[in-house]
């Protein structure tokens, strides 16, 4: 099975002399969610252009579905939507419009265009706003608005460049639950987000870039594998007047009711709490001190500039 | 994509072109309107009396095919500079980048878009221009050649002007510092046979010359220049700014990164 995506030695050199991308080879197997992790600067934006057709690149070869987008550029944009990070239709037109516009772009008749607009805007919430100038729509609405004129041509590959930046949680939420929907009916989707517990949610597969470079690409479950050290809050329902001491265990008081615990491989949870129970300290709830994610992205991206 | 594909991207949009000219209809159907109905009170009416007739024609008569020219071409040209610098300043360029539309056809749809807005302020002064002369059309085959090749020329270069502009200032450079002037040096109220011998050498290298009387041939039948000559020269021109259209956009990645 031909892959979703496969970039060989993609390399850009902007015109004033920076380069972005250092040597890039990535492959996305068809029906994948992936993640394309990097801090700012990195080359996610970049590569996510030279994909697309927005930024040339200097050297190297992309390919959609085995179709190279240098000489086989109209089959490869046809199973290609992108949803960019910036806002990029004009305000002045309707939402309506913008739809069904992108989808003659791609060639398809005003009355499929048309039913697939409504298809689209209903799925979306944007129904009501349809003939609603997209300059009146809150932030969420326009990201909202993004995804479903990327979606009108029904492409095989969907890129979302930061979709979720700006928009709260009850709306990321939602976008999460209709993205995982069309992953799961076939749509191959490329991710990237600041969010890492966004990726870790949705991604089966993450690849991390740093410097113009891949950091690391593997499953999303062998790289969390990869976290030898975890640090857990315990919220505890009374004061503890003393902290008894773990051996082998890092146990630290943060404030009254909150105790931290740093639990490397190969410890358990359960000694920590059959310790706190022997000492009368109930545990009431526990998480995450941070993003298990986040935590090896730090991790690799400092390693890869150190 | 297929021919099929190609004739609906085209569609959408020319469709979207007309749609934002005439959703902005007070900022781009209008304007030509009062401009010219003052050109014909003022040129026409007011001085046009006293100055009397020019190559044989009452002087307001005369003015009829130039001003229709000059208003056609000024359109022609700020609907798709303007329209095409917009989606490039707003990225809303990006939705045709992404898409399989080949160059061409991004090419035609804006420049159809400029002719039909051109055309249709070239309809609405000339009927403006019944209510102050009447005019017969002398040959109405040339006069439309010449009007849809004058659109589409000047479509072509307000292309060309947006894809190299990167600031509102610069796409208004080039109507108000060359446009302007070569228009109203182009014969649009003069006969070139009242300048001197020098200026009328110079007026040779104006393409507007060209357009004005080609125009005014086929309306009125009376012309400074060879109309043959004129015409072929103007398709020669469209096809070489076609050229450098498709050019900038197919081999020179202006609009890219």
């Amino acid at each position: 099975m031909v892959p979703a995506l496969a970039i060989t030695g993609l390399t850009k050199t902007y015109g004033n002399g920076f380069t972005a991308l250092k040597g890039i080879d990535l492959t996305v197997e068809q029906g994948d969610f992936f993640a394309l992790l990097g801090p700012n600067g990195a080359g996610k934006s970049t590569t996510i252009g030279i994909i697309s057709s927005l930024i040339q690149k200097t050297t190297g070869n992309v390919s959609v579905f085995g179709c190279n987008t240098d000489t086989q550029f109209s089959q490869a944009k046809q199973y290609l939507g992108l949803v960019p990070q910036e806002f990029n239709f004009h305000v002045f037109e309707k939402v309506f419009d913008i739809v069904v516009n992108q989808a003659g772009y791609y060639g398809l008749p005003k009355s499929q265009a048309v039913s697939r607009a409504n298809e689209l805007l209903k799925q979306l919430d944007l129904w009501d706003k349809r003939d609603t100038q997209a300059r009146m729509l809150s932030g969420g609405m326009k990201r909202r608005l993004m995804i479903a004129r990327a979606l009108v041509h029904k492409p095989k590959l969907l890129v979302l460049d930061e979709p979720t930046a700006g928009v709260d949680i009850e709306l990321r939420r939602s976008m999460w639950e209709f993205l995982q929907r069309i992953n799961r009916e076939g749509t191959t989707i490329i991710l990237t987000t600041h969010y890492l517990e966004e990726a870790e949610q949705l991604c089966r597969n993450i690849a991390i870039i740093n410097d113009g470079k891949i950091a690391e690409n593997t499953n999303t479950k062998e790289l969390l594998k990869r976290l030898d050290c975890e640090v857990f809050i315990l919220d505890c329902d009374i004061q503890p007047n003393t902290l008894p001491p773990l051996h082998g265990y890092t146990l630290t008081q943060s404030d009254e009711n909150t105790l931290e615990v740093e639990i490397t491989k190969g410890q358990s949870l359960n000694a920590v709490f059959n310790h706190l129970s022997q000492h009368a300290i109930n545990i009431t709830s526990m998480r995450n001190k941070t993003n298990r994610l986040e935590e090896l992205f730090v991790k690799l991206v400092n390693k890869g500039t150190a | 994509m297929n021919i099929q594909q190609l004739w609906v991207a085209y569609a959408t949009l020319v469709r979207k072109e007309i749609k934002r000219f005439t959703r902005i209809w007070v900022q781009t159907l209008l304007p030509p309107v009062i401009t010219m109905s003052l050109y014909f009170i003022i040129f026409g009416k007011l001085i046009g009396e006293r100055i009397g007739e020019m190559s044989g024609t009452p002087y307001i008569t005369f003015v009829v095919p130039g001003l229709v020219m000059m208003a056609v071409i000024n359109n022609s040209y700020s609907n798709v500079v303007s329209s095409f610098f917009s989606a490039k300043f707003n990225r809303s360029i990006e939705e045709l980048q992404v898409s399989p539309t080949p160059s061409s056809i991004i090419i035609a749809g804006y420049i159809s878009g400029g002719a039909l807005r051109g055309l249709l302020i070239g309809i609405i002064v000339t009927t403006v221009s019944f209510f102050f002369t009447s005019v017969a059309i002398h040959n109405v085959f040339i006069t439309l050649v010449v009007i849809v090749l004058a659109a589409v020329l000047f479509s072509l270069a307000g292309f060309i002007n947006a894809v190299f502009a990167n600031s509102f200032d610069d796409i208004s450079i080039i109507p108000t510092f060359v446009l302007t002037p070569l228009t109203y040096l182009g014969g649009v109220f003069y006969s070139i046979d009242m300048l001197p011998t020098f200026g009328q050498i110079l007026s040779q290298f104006n393409p507007i010359l060209y357009l004005v009387n080609s125009f005014r041939y086929g309306i009125l039948g009376i012309s400074d220049i060879n109309i043959g000559a004129a015409i072929t020269g103007l398709c020669l021109m469209v096809v070489a700014l076609y050229g450098v259209c498709w050019y900038l956009l197919e081999k020179t990645h202006k609009l890219k990164q």
